[in-house]
């Protein structure tokens, strides 16, 4: 294990020293010391290391990543594991809004609450979120899965495209062009997958889908009441 | 852009270490707001026959000597002062409508800041480093503080334009965002006797909840119907007697955190800011949500 102390080194300093490992490097256990709230931590990381940051964290953490996987010991900022391409993105407390933001793959589990536009525009990530979701996540979705054990906010699933939502508690309020769909023995397989990896026990059957209904993104006009 | 800081201490034994404590809160939303910055701290409560006015002016070397015998002998009251900055504390026995007159008449270029019992409020242009030390505020005891760092969108980098802006006995709003509405509500509070000293957007929010809370609104109140009249987007911290309120609009986009310890609370734009406080690391943190009114401190 290599310990990385931010306070001492700069954010800047501490993104360059682990993006520059090479991809076998046998160094493969990181712990980040004294995050303070701290922007862009561990961003753009491109080999298969286990990161560990001991606080909490600012905007943008894990922002990019490719092979990765990093645990946020505390409150995660705006905009976490934006754009991740793959490996994991793990919070143990709740997130601000914006998580997993534009996200092409890999998983993004936050244990606590997820706060707005969780999975805004998602392209492929997996993001499982313990508890809530606040207003308009999954807005313009596009690919991939959002698992929400809890409630969702206000809008879920605005505008969405090919993304498959699940969601245990309530979700009163649909978006623009969000149905709710059926579970098929397929969605069941997928999100008890899902729910294994981000180590949490509730049955698949205790979830309900929803996704697009496909009248948006195609202009028709027997839908122009819609737009 | 712009940072807004709130700290309110649950604990008493904290509060000789506020202004301490506030500091590096402050200053580590510098670079979200480098162009004035400002606070409202609520120390030193006076008697109930007295009010407590924070006056400002532009000329740091400005005469105030004359301002507490002046209004001593017009309106036949008590009236001490204290020069901290180019702000000045006024304390005094009169009534705060004769006390504004008087000023007006006698010293046209002193702005009222603040009026109440416990609030203080001290604003400038320039970095929140200088500003924070300019008034002295590093060694400031008191219950609750909360500041603003303002990087300017919507009008001059004045100190006028700064914030925390007052909002009645005790109140005051600070504000990241920006309203798209403030030129036609500003002509409609105009009309029912509003007063207004820049062209700054936030200053309407504040003379919008002037005007509810005069009209008899209860805070809560003014804060709810605030959500219905103020378009555009905004992150609000409204510092009361007792306490502070956090309200976001519907959409909240402009960031907010929230932090609790048994100690203390704490509203920051961005955690960071909460970091440097002590039992940050285990706190409870949150962002508040849209269309909510949170409160610690008193009734609202």
């Amino acid at each position: 294990m290599n310990e990385l102390d931010l306070k001492a080194m700069g954010i800047t300093a501490i993104n360059q020293k682990l993006y520059k490992l090479p991809k076998d490097t046998n160094e493969r256990h990181w712990v980040i010391k004294n995050p303070m709230g701290q922007h862009s931590i561990a961003c753009g990381l491109d080999a298969a290391l286990q990161v560990d940051i001991k606080g909490h964290v600012g905007f943008y953490c894990g922002g990019m990543n490719k092979h990765a996987e990093i645990t946020i010991h505390g409150h995660a900022g705006v905009g976490t594991a934006e754009n991740m391409m793959s490996g994991v993105v793990w919070v143990k407390g709740n997130s601000s809004e914006s998580a997993g933001a534009t996200g092409n793959g890999g998983l993004l589990v936050i244990e606590g609450d997820a706060s707005s536009r969780c999975g805004i525009s998602m392209k492929g990530i997996d993001i499982v979120v313990g508890g809530n979701v606040g207003h308009m996540s999954a807005f313009m979705a596009q690919r991939g899965n959002l698992v929400v054990c809890g409630d969702a906010g206000e809008a879920l699933g605005d505008s969405i495209y090919e993304a498959r939502l699940y969601v245990r508690g309530k979700a009163d309020n649909l978006g623009s062009d969000c149905i709710e769909k059926d579970m098929r023995s397929e969605h069941l397989e997928d999100l008890a997958k899902l729910l294994e990896r981000a180590k949490l026990k509730h049955k698949p059957e205790s979830f309900r889908r929803y996704g697009s209904a496909r009248k948006l993104y195609n202009f028709n006009v027997d839908h122009a009441d819609a737009y | 852009m712009c940072g807004i800081v709130g700290l309110y201490l649950k604990n008493p034994k904290l509060q000789p270490k506020l202004g301490e404590m506030f500091k590096p809160m402050i200053i580590e939303m510098t670079n979200r707001g480098p162009d004035s910055a400002g606070v409202a701290i609520y120390r030193n409560p006076v008697k109930k026959n007295q009010t407590k006015f924070s006056l400002a002016h532009d000329d740091a070397s400005y005469n105030w000597k004359t301002v507490d015998t002046g209004i001593e002998k017009a309106l036949k009251c008590d009236a001490t002062i204290k020069q901290i900055g180019n702000h000045c504390i006024l304390v005094t026995t009169a009534k705060e409508d004769a006390v504004v007159a008087w000023l007006k008449k006698h010293h046209p270029g002193v702005r009222v800041v603040g009026s109440g019992h416990t609030i203080e409020i001290f604003k400038e242009t320039g970095l929140p480093e200088n500003v924070y030390s300019k008034f002295d505020l590093s060694k400031a005891k008191g219950t609750h503080i909360i500041g603003h760092t303002r990087m300017a969108t919507e009008s001059a980098v004045t100190t006028a334009g700064s914030h925390p802006f007052a909002t009645g006995a005790d109140l005051c709003l600070v504000h990241n965002g920006s309203l798209s509405n403030h030129n036609r509500l500003r002509e409609n509070l105009k009309r029912e006797g509003m007063e207004f000293q820049t062209e700054n957007d936030t200053e309407v929010a504040a003379a919008y909840m002037t005007w509810k809370l005069r009209n008899g609104s209860t805070l809560k109140g003014a804060l709810e119907d605030g959500l219905k009249d103020l378009d555009g987007f905004y992150t609000f911290l409204v510092g009361t007697a007792d306490g502070f309120a956090v309200v976001r609009d519907p959409i909240a986009c402009k960031h907010a955190v929230m932090a609790e310890t048994d100690d203390w609370v704490a509203m920051a734009t961005e955690y960071r800011a909460i970091a440097h406080l002590p039992g940050a690391d285990d706190a409870k943190i949150w962002e508040p949500e849209p269309t909510t009114i949170y409160t610690w401190g008193g009734n609202v």
